[in-house]
């Protein structure tokens, strides 16, 4: 209903995430409006749009921080939140939904970091109390990520003693150590300090780069524009308009997505 | 940017470097005299410590050396502290839970607990506990609730694995047993409204952060959001174990005699010693809580981890701290 010139082309294997026709409303605002939405294995999505355009609550509903009022989500092929049997839907119990949650990792616009847990405790504690990894293998993994996003020597830092660009990267390196199918970023960066942007998102440039499957809220249209693979412009609880980079960030036809470049573009300038 | 700008070095000329302020500070005559006034109080306190014939130092060490008074101190006044601020603190940390539930009636179970134990006065609720073996003349037993109506409908025989009878219900009530518990039960009401305090305290970004990484609620309940939520709740709490302590004199409503005060008043309506008897057990109050005061800053210390400024065990963990590190 709300997309235009096409919904996207049917993926040849199981889609990371299938949304279909999901509407949520908080109250009597109608927030979601009937999103689709399909992410490939490997596929980067960049979700723009103005703010209350609902692009942060559909990403919360698609690890079931949000609840849908309507619609179908699934991830990797598996009915998120609900479940069908007998030809009805019946609510997941928390147990399921925390089971769902295990293969979706999230990062927070506010980082929400553990801040009793040293950098290295935030990242090994999922993995050993959700996983039950061995102890020694969840160190050897986490010092492995704390590495990869470049904060091998801060292992031993609580949150407060980061800063907020490395405190993300821990938050990204918590993320993949339960070893996720996919990747939910929240506005990762809105959050920083201008000169910390930079570090954060060359750490999600490396992870699309690896081929790990992202769907990206985010205001940084140059990010957008250099690693999705899928751009999706979201307003008033619809999608305007979708693409790749060179059609919805370069060339894009609707009015609404060309004033709303514009504005982001006037306050990048600024 | 406007307003008088500061004059400029030259590219590459060196700046002779001002030298340093030489200054006279500001005197503060009012502080010296204000400890000048202190210095005489404290003086005109230690006389009268020292030379008032009322207070009998060499009667109060014997006093707090009798063994009724040793025994009072260790059973009625630390060992019922210590049960009954681990029933409150267990039992307070779970109304909290049960308050902050979605499960209405859960809820108002915690709710009419804290109205009722916060409502009845400790003196008054001590004496309600001691009495209380009075309640169960056939004694009370564990087992399969109103099993005496199914034995007289089906003739089922009597279905209890554990009885207690009337005789050692009153003992067991009229003693320690019946102070912990009420101490206890009036404390978790207490404790309920610290406890709940401390949970609301964590951001709501610290469940959604565990949910999301897979924990159950119950799990991120554990790990994430009641160590963080214990930074707020440990100091209210060594407030209420410093009160439990005094609060142990209340035994006596029971009655206890097996108590500090109990036995430190024993002596002094024998003995006459009114300010000598009385310091005694001032002395031993005095030297408890300071003991606790030191268990408190351990625990905070210990719940104030990521708060303050070191990192944990930085050679252990092999990590060396930059200056620039910390922001």
């Amino acid at each position: 209903m709300s997309t235009p010139a096409g919904a996207p082309a049917d993926a040849p294997a199981t889609p990371v995430v299938r949304a279909r026709n999901v509407t949520k409303a908080f109250g009597h605002v109608e927030v979601l409006k009937g999103i689709d939405l399909d992410v490939a294995a490997g596929e980067v999505v960049c979700l723009l749009g103005p703010s209350g355009s609902g692009k942060t609550t559909f990403l919360r509903c698609i690890n079931s921080l949000e609840r849908i009022d309507g619609g179908r989500i699934w991830v990797d092929g598996e009915l998120v939140g609900l479940a069908e049997r007998g030809g009805r839907l019946h609510r997941l119990t928390d147990k399921q939904i925390a089971a769902q949650r295990r293969d979706i990792g999230m990062v927070f616009q506010r980082f929400n970091l553990f801040p009793h847990m040293t950098a290295l405790e935030n990242v090994v504690e999922a993995p050993i109390r959700v996983r039950g990894l061995p102890r020694a293998q969840a160190h050897e993994r986490a010092r492995a990520l704390l590495e990869r996003v470049g904060l091998a020597d801060r292992a031993g830092n609580y949150p407060a003693q980061l800063s907020g660009g490395q405190q993300q990267r821990v938050a990204i390196a918590r993320a993949l150590a339960m070893q996720p199918k996919l990747m939910l970023f929240d506005e990762p960066t809105s959050a920083l300090d201008p000169e910390l942007v930079g570090e954060v998102l060359s750490v999600m440039r490396e992870l699309a780069d690896d081929g790990t499957t992202m769907v990206v809220v985010t205001h940084e249209v140059a990010f957008a524009r250099e690693v999705a693979d899928q751009v999706v412009f979201m307003d008033g609880g619809v999608v305007v308009e979708r693409g790749t980079p060179a059609e919805v960030v370069a060339n894009p036809r609707e009015e609404r997505t060309r004033a709303f470049l514009a504005r982001v573009r006037a306050g990048e300038a600024g | 940017m406007s307003g008088p700008q500061p004059p400029r070095e030259a590219a590459g000329e060196v700046a002779e470097r001002p030298g340093r302020i030489e200054a006279v500070e500001v005197r503060h005559p009012w502080r010296w005299v204000a400890v000048a006034v202190i210095a005489v109080l404290a003086l005109m306190l230690a006389h009268l410590l020292v030379t008032n014939d009322q207070f009998d130092w060499g009667f109060t060490l014997e006093v707090m050396n009798q063994n009724i008074v040793l025994r009072g101190l260790l059973v009625g006044t630390l060992f019922t502290t210590v049960c009954a601020m681990a029933i409150g603190i267990v039992g307070g940390v779970l109304l909290a839970v049960l308050r902050l539930s979605d499960n209405p009636v859960l809820a108002g179970v915690s709710w009419a607990f804290t109205w009722f134990f916060r409502a009845v006065p400790r003196y008054v609720l001590l004496s309600l506990t001691g009495g209380l073996g009075a309640l169960f003349a056939t004694g009370l037993s564990i087992g399969v609730p109103f099993d005496f109506l199914l034995t007289q409908w089906f003739g089922t025989p009597q279905l209890r694995l554990l009885s207690i009878d009337q005789q050692a219900l009153y003992a067991l009530f009229g003693g320690v047993f019946g102070g912990i518990v009420g101490l206890g039960l009036s404390e978790a009401a207490y404790m309920a409204e610290i406890a709940r305090a401390g949970l609301l305290s964590v951001d709501k970004g610290q469940h959604e952060a565990a949910e999301a990484l897979g924990m159950t609620k119950r799990l991120a309940m554990r790990r994430v959001v009641l160590p963080q939520a214990m930074r707020v709740i440990v100091p209210p709490t060594g407030n209420e174990v410093i009160a439990m302590l005094k609060d142990t004199s209340l035994l006596v409503a029971i009655p206890v005699t097996t108590e500090l005060f109990y036995r430190v008043s024993q002596i002094k309506n024998q003995t006459y010693e009114v300010m000598a008897s009385n310091m005694a057990a001032v002395l031993y109050y005095l030297l408890a809580t300071s003991l606790l005061m030191v268990g408190q800053y351990f625990l905070e210390r210990r719940f104030g981890r990521g708060y303050g400024a070191s990192p944990r065990r930085p050679a252990a963990a092999g990590v060396s701290l930059g200056p620039g590190g910390a922001k």
